[in-house]
């Protein structure tokens, strides 16, 4: 049995050698494919995060474009002496690649939610406001206002330049004690929830002072010292 | 000859109303107004004469400016475009409010603002005094835009 393959294999007219040729043939053309293939959808796919980043892509659904869009137009995000603007995607959708994409996952309950009209009038919105900006308000005190200081730094401020209240506030809480923007910048750009102000005694819901202020964290050292 | 003068009736009276009306277009046109006055007969060209203002002016930052009379309600001694007072929130309270203005190093409410309409000494701002701006304004450097002699009272 032995010595048959070797006899097949030294014979003079290679039956495998255009097999072989076909086949290398096969690969380099499915490769250019599959190069070309990942071209086009790495730009497809740019393309379409960043149209999905865009205020016309947002404003698609009439729940952003009659709730939240007006409120923002009477910010300073929106309209200012130089024109310069922070549109949704600035501030709710990170600008590095991976928590991006998991936003963008998460976004898709939020395609959920449009179809079933979950917050489709003004009323489910207002009811619903509290929760949703307490949800956004985590976000950026997890990240450390990420989207904040991706345009405002506290490294450039000029705190010359500033009010004194701001100056006293910048240097105690955000420099000094590592408060972040949200800590206090709350409702910037959009009405703010019903905060439990104390206010009005009979109408008791709210969000409390203690979520919408938080205290400033004493630095162990300082506490130490006293 | 009759039938020709008779054809003439209407031919003058025709010019006559003619030249009647464009009489009186010239004289309605002469008070320059194109017809129109007030209700009190004012004419209504007087609108052109308005002066025009000296446009937004910023609020001053300093120290609080001195009231004019007794219970004046105090000026407000920065901006308070960003700061909303909503049904949901007010910002004003946020550093002016008796918890809070020790800590801003900021004007406290007046004990009175916790007055309700009864009378009745309430925990926190009443809701009457709720709306800070209906009578405490940023204080602006701003003339009193007609003369008057008024003194306080001593």
């Amino acid at each position: 049995m032995n010595p048959v393959p070797p006899a097949k294999f030294s014979a003079s007219d290679r039956p495998v050698r255009p097999h072989r040729k076909r086949k290398t043939k096969l690969l380099s053309v499915s490769a250019l494919l599959f190069f070309v293939c990942g071209i086009l959808f790495a730009a497809v796919f740019n393309v379409a995060m960043h149209w999905s980043n865009t205020e016309e892509f947002c404003l698609n659904c009439h729940e952003m474009k009659d709730n939240l869009y007006r409120e923002y137009q009477s910010t300073v995000h929106y309209t200012n002496r130089s024109g310069v603007r922070a549109v949704c995607g600035d501030c709710h959708v990170p600008k590095e690649f991976l928590p991006k994409m998991f936003r963008k996952m998460q976004a898709a309950g939020e395609v959920w939610h449009s179809l079933m009209g979950t917050i489709s009038t003004p009323e489910k919105f207002a009811e619903r406001r509290p929760m949703l900006a307490q949800r956004e308000w985590q976000r950026m005190k997890a990240n450390d206002s990420k989207a904040c200081r991706n345009c405002h730094d506290a490294q450039s401020f000029d705190l010359s330049r500033q009010g004194y209240r701001s100056v006293q506030q910048h240097q105690e809480g955000l420099i000094g004690k590592g408060q972040t923007c949200i800590d206090c910048h709350k409702g910037i750009a959009h009405q703010l929830p019903n905060i439990a102000q104390g206010i009005n005694e009979s109408d008791p819901q709210g969000i409390s002072l203690d979520i919408f202020k938080p205290a400033i964290q004493e630095k162990p050292a300082e506490n130490a010292k006293e | 000859m009759k039938k020709r003068f008779l054809t003439l009736i209407p031919a003058t009276m025709l010019t006559a109303g003619l030249l009647l009306s464009g009489a009186c277009a010239s004289v309605i046109a002469s008070d320059d107004s194109g017809g129109l006055a007030t209700l009190r007969g004012a004419s209504v060209s007087a609108a052109e004469k308005t002066v025009t203002g000296d446009g937004l002016k910023k609020a001053l930052e300093t120290p609080p400016v001195d009231r004019n009379f007794t219970d004046q309600p105090p000026l407000v001694s920065h901006a308070v475009d960003e700061y909303p007072v909503t049904r949901a929130f007010n910002k004003c309270l946020d550093c002016h409010s008796r918890e809070n203005a020790k800590k801003e190093k900021a004007t406290t409410v007046s004990n009175t603002h916790f007055e309700a309409a009864d009378g009745k000494v309430l925990k926190n701002v009443s809701a009457r005094r709720y709306f800070c701006v209906q009578c405490h304004i940023p204080q602006v450097d701003a003339k009193p835009l007609v003369e008057n002699t008024f003194q306080q009272a001593e």
